[in-house]
C-alpha cells in the first residue's frame, strides 16, 4: 500500500514528503524496484538515522518493517540466526538472550532494524575489540536493479553495503553471528574523570578485563575541567555473581519503556541554562569510583531506550548529532574540538566518548582506529552551523570523518576528505545501479550518487 | 536540501534588484551552506553588484531577465532555467511596486499594470514555481506581500488591493502544498525604508530591508509556513487597526 507521509530522521531536524511502500515479501520489494518513480528509492527501517539518511522527498520510500521474520535455529548449530531486514535488534534480544545469546554489536539503541544496522555498519561499546556490524555478518540477501543476489564477505558489493546508507541495494535479509553470554547482566566499574586525560587514560586500561567501555563527557565544561566525564565499563557477568533472586534466572530479558516524551513538544527544553545545570548534576551524582555494580544490560547498553520518544524534548526545530572520529594519535584534535564546542557553549547535555578499533574494510563504513564523539546539540542553537563547520575541518584535517547515519549538514566536498573511498564505492555502486535508481535526500545533498535521480 | 540546520544549497530570487530580496539573500547566505543562486530582475544589468557579491561568497550566482507583465510563457522558462540543475530549496518571490496613490486615480488605466506586475505575474510564477516543489517534495517559498494586505488605507488602496490578492493567494496555496513537505511563507512586512518608499513619510514601527531580511532568514532556517509579520510587533499594530470602528480608522489612518 502506497502512501504519501511527511517523514524526518530521528533528529527531526528536516521533512521532506515521499510515498511510502511496506512491501510484505522479498518479492514485493524487487516489484517495487521495477517502477522506481524518477526521484528514486530508499529503503527505511524504524527510522534512527538522525539526519536525512532515509528519507526521500519527492519518490519512494521503502519501509521495510514488515520483514521482519527471524530464525534462530542456526543458534544450535554455528551461533547464527537469519534475519530479516525489518528485524529490530529489540525484537531479536527478547528472543536471543534467554537462550543465552547477545547480539555481536550493541549501538546505543535496541531500536533499530538489521537493515538499518548494515546500512550505518553499526559499532558499540567494544569496536575496539568486537568490530563493527560487518564482522559479524556471513551472508547478505540484496534486492537490486539487477535481481535478488545472494553476497558474502568476499563481494565488494558486500563491503560497500556495509556503511552504504542503503544507497546499493535493498537489504533483505541477514546471516548473523551471535555472541554467547551466560547472564543477561553486565559488571559495571564506574569513574569519575576530571578531565579528559583522565578519561581517556581510563578508557585505555583494563580494557581486555572490560571489553565495553563509555564515557558520558561534559562538552560545556572548560578550562581545567575540560572534558571530564563518567567512564563506565563492563564486562559481562556470571550467574554466580548475581544475587539470589537475580541467579534463578540469570538469563531473564524484560525491558521496557518507563517513561514517554509526548510527540508535540511545543519548545525546546534543551537550553543552555538546562544542558548545564543536567551535566553538573550528572558529573556529581555519578560515584568518584565504583566497582563491581552489576546492571541489566538494557540499563548499561540502552539507557534511553526507557525513555520512549526522547528526541522530542528539542522542540519543533529538533536537534542533530555531530558524531566524529579522530585516529588514536591525533587525540590532540579531540581536545581542540571538545574546547571548541566548549568555548562556544553550544548547549549539549550528555555527550559520548568512546574508543573504535579497526576499520571493517566497509567503503564508507564509519569506524577507524580512534576516539569517537557524539554530541547532540538542538538544530537551532545560535552560531551551530559554523561552529560544526569547523570541527568538520579539524577532523579532517587528521584523518577523521563524520558519521553519515548521524549527519544532517555536512558539506558535500569535505564528504570525499573524510572518505577516502567514496570513488571506489561510487564504481561499485554505479555497476549494480546502471540506472541510478538509488536515492535519498542525504544522497542528493551530499551529491553521494549521480545527479539522474535527483 | 535544506539540511538540518535549516540551510537551502539552491535558491531563485524572483524581483532580486529590490533591497528586501537582496538583504534576504544576504542573510541566507551568511547562514551558510549556499551553493548556488539564480537571481531576477526586469533588469538583469541591476543586479551586478548583488552577484559580485555572491559569487564572492563562492556562490554559484547567474542572473536572468523577468518581467511580472511578460507573457506566462516567459515565467515558466525562468522557473525550468532553476530546476535545470536539480531541485531549488527556496524560492524568493518580492516582485511589486508601489504607486503614487495620486496617479492611479488620475489614470485609472495604471491599474492593469500594478494589478500585473504585483499580482498576475507573481502569482503565475508561485504556481510554476509551486509545481515544481510539489514534485520535489521539498522546499520553502517565500512571498513577499505587506501589512497593507490586511488594512487598506485611503492613502495607498491600489497597491494594498494587489498585495491582498497575493497574500489570499499565497496563503491560499500554503495550505494546499501543507501536506506536500513545501512551506510557503507569507511575509508582511511594516513600512519599509527602501528605494520602493523613498520620499515617504514612515509609519509607526518603521522598519529597514535588513531586519525583514533577517526575519526572513530565520522563518526559511525555522521551517515556518504562513504569515509573518516584520517586524513582529506590527501583527499587533495591524490587528488592533483592523478591528477599530470605520470612522475611528479613517481618521486614524489619515495621510498615511
Amino acid at each position: 500500500v502506497a502512501e504519501q507521509r511527511r517523514l524526518t530522521g530521528w533528529g527531526r531536524s528536516t521533512a521532506t514528503v515521499a510515498t511510502v511502500e511496506t512491501p510484505a515479501s522479498a518479492d514485493e520489494v524487487a516489484e517495487l524496484l521495477t517502477r522506481a518513480p524518477a526521484r528514486g528509492v530508499v529503503p527505511r527501517g524504524l527510522g534512527r538515522a538522525y539526519g536525512d539518511a532515509a528519507l526521500n522527498a519527492g519518490g519512494m520510500v521503502i519501509d521495510l518493517r514488515a520483514l521482519r521474520a527471524v530464525d534462530y535455529a542456526g543458534l544450535e548449530h554455528d551461533g547464527t540466526i537469519r534475519a530479516e531486514a525489518g528485524a529490530s535488534l529489540h525484537a531479536i534480544l527478547v528472543e536471543s538472550v534467554p537462550r543465552g545469546w547477545f547480539v555481536p554489536v550493541a549501538p546505543g539503541t535496541r531500536q533499530v532494524t538489521i537493515g538499518g544496522a548494515i546500512a550505518a555498519d553499526v559499532h558499540g561499546k567494544d569496536h575496539h575489540q568486537a568490530g563493527s556490524f560487518m564482522t559479524h555478518v556471513q551472508e547478505l540477501t540484496l534486492a537490486t536493479p539487477a535481481g535478488i543476489q545472494v553476497i558474502g564477505p568476499e563481494s565488494s558489493l558486500f563491503a560497500a553495503t556495509f556503511g552504504g546508507m542503503g544507497l546499493t541495494g535493498v537489504v533483505l535479509e541477514a546471516v548473523l553471528r551471535m555472541l554467547p553470554i551466560l547472564s543477561s547482566r553486565v559488571v559495571v566499574d564506574t569513574d569519575r574523570a576530571g578531565d579528559l586525560d583522565g578519561a581517556l587514560a581510563l578508557m585505555v586500561e583494563g580494557a581486555s578485563e572490560h571489553p565495553y567501555a563509555v564515557a558520558w563527557i561534559d562538552c560545556m565544561a572548560r578550562g581545567g575541567s575540560l572534558g571530564r566525564a563518567v567512564v563506565t565499563r563492563g564486562r559481562w557477568a556470571v550467574p554466580a555473581e548475581l544475587d539470589t533472586t537475580a541467579a534463578r534466572d540469570p538469563l531473564a530479558f524484560g525491558p521496557r519503556a518507563r517513561l514517554a516524551v509526548p510527540p508535540l513538544m511545543p519548545a525546546n527544553f534543551v537550553s543552555r541554562p538546562a544542558a548545564l545545570a543536567f551535566n553538573e548534576l550528572w558529573f556529581r551524582k555519578a560515584p568518584r569510583e565504583r566497582r563491581g555494580q552489576i546492571q541489566s544490560l538494557s540499563a548499561f547498553f540502552h539507557p534511553l531506550d526507557a525513555l520512549h520518544g526522547w528526541n522530542a524534548v528539542y522542540g519543533p526545530r529538533g536537534f542533530l548529532q555531530y558524531q566524529m572520529v579522530v585516529p588514536l594519535e591525533a587525540d590532540e584534535v579531540l581536545r581542540q574540538v571538545i574546547a571548541l564546542l566548549a568555548a562556544r557553549r553550544l548547549p549539549s547535555a550528555l555527550s559520548v566518548l568512546k574508543r573504535l578499533g579497526a576499520a571493517s574494510g566497509g567503503h564508507l563504513s564509519f569506524p577507524v582506529a580512534g576516539w569517537t564523539l557524539a554530541v547532540d546539540v538542538s538544530a537551532g542553537a545560535r552560531g551551530l552551523g559554523a561552529t560544526l563547520s569547523a570541527c568538520d575541518e579539524l577532523v579532517a584535517g587528521c584523518g577523521g570523518r563524520v558519521y553519515l547515519v548521524k549527519d544532517a549538514r555536512l558539506r558535500s566536498e569535505i564528504v570525499h576528505t573524510m572518505y577516502p573511498r567514496l570513488e571506489e564505492w561510487r564504481e561499485i555502486r554505479g555497476a549494480c545501479d546502471p540506472d541510478g535508481i538509488f536515492a535519498s535526500d542525504q544522497a542528493r545533498r551530499l551529491r553521494l550518487v549521480p545527479a539522474s535521480a535527483t | 536540501m535544506i539540511n538540518g540546520l535549516g540551510q537551502p544549497q539552491r535558491l531563485l530570487v524572483v524581483g532580486a534588484s529590490s533591497d528586501i530580496a537582496a538583504a534576504s539573500v544576504r542573510a541566507i547566505a551568511a547562514a551558510g551552506g549556499v551553493e548556488s543562486a539564480l537571481l531576477t530582475a526586469r533588469d538583469p544589468g541591476a543586479l551586478g553588484g548583488l552577484q559580485d557579491e555572491l559569487q564572492g561568497a563562492g556562490i554559484a550566482t547567474s542572473a536572468a531577465s523577468w518581467d511580472a507583465t511578460g507573457t506566462p510563457q516567459a515565467t515558466a522558462a525562468v522557473v525550468e532555467r532553476a530546476w535545470e540543475d536539480g531541485d531549488v530549496d527556496v524560492v524568493l518571490i518580492a516582485v511589486g511596486e508601489l504607486p503614487d496613490q495620486a496617479e492611479v486615480e488620475a489614470d485609472p488605466a495604471l491599474v492593469t499594470s500594478l494589478v500585473q506586475t504585483n499580482l498576475t505575474g507573481p502569482a503565475c510564477l508561485a504556481l510554476y514555481a509551486a509545481q515544481r516543489l510539489r514534485a520535489q517534495g521539498h522546499g520553502t517559498l517565500v512571498v513577499l506581500s505587506s501589512v497593507a494586505a490586511e488594512r487598506p488605507r485611503a492613502s495607498n488602496f491600489a497597491y494594498a488591493a494587489t498585495k491582498a490578492g497575493l497574500d489570499s493567494f499565497a496563503s491560499g496555496l500554503a495550505d494546499s502544498l501543507a501536506g506536500d513537505g513545501v512551506q510557503v511563507l507569507v511575509v508582511r512586512p511594516g513600512f519599509v525604508h527602501s528605494k520602493m518608499t523613498a520620499g515617504l513619510d514612515p509609519a509607526p514601527l518603521a522598519t529597514t530591508p535588513e531586519r525583514v531580511g533577517a526575519d526572513i532568514a530565520r522563518s526559511v532556517a525555522a521551517r515556518r509556513s504562513g504569515p509573518i509579520w516584520s517586524p513582529g510587533a506590527v501583527r499587533v499594530l495591524t490587528s488592533a487597526l483592523r478591528h477599530l470602528p470605520r470612522p475611528l480608522y479613517r481618521r486614524v489612518s489619515r495621510g498615511r
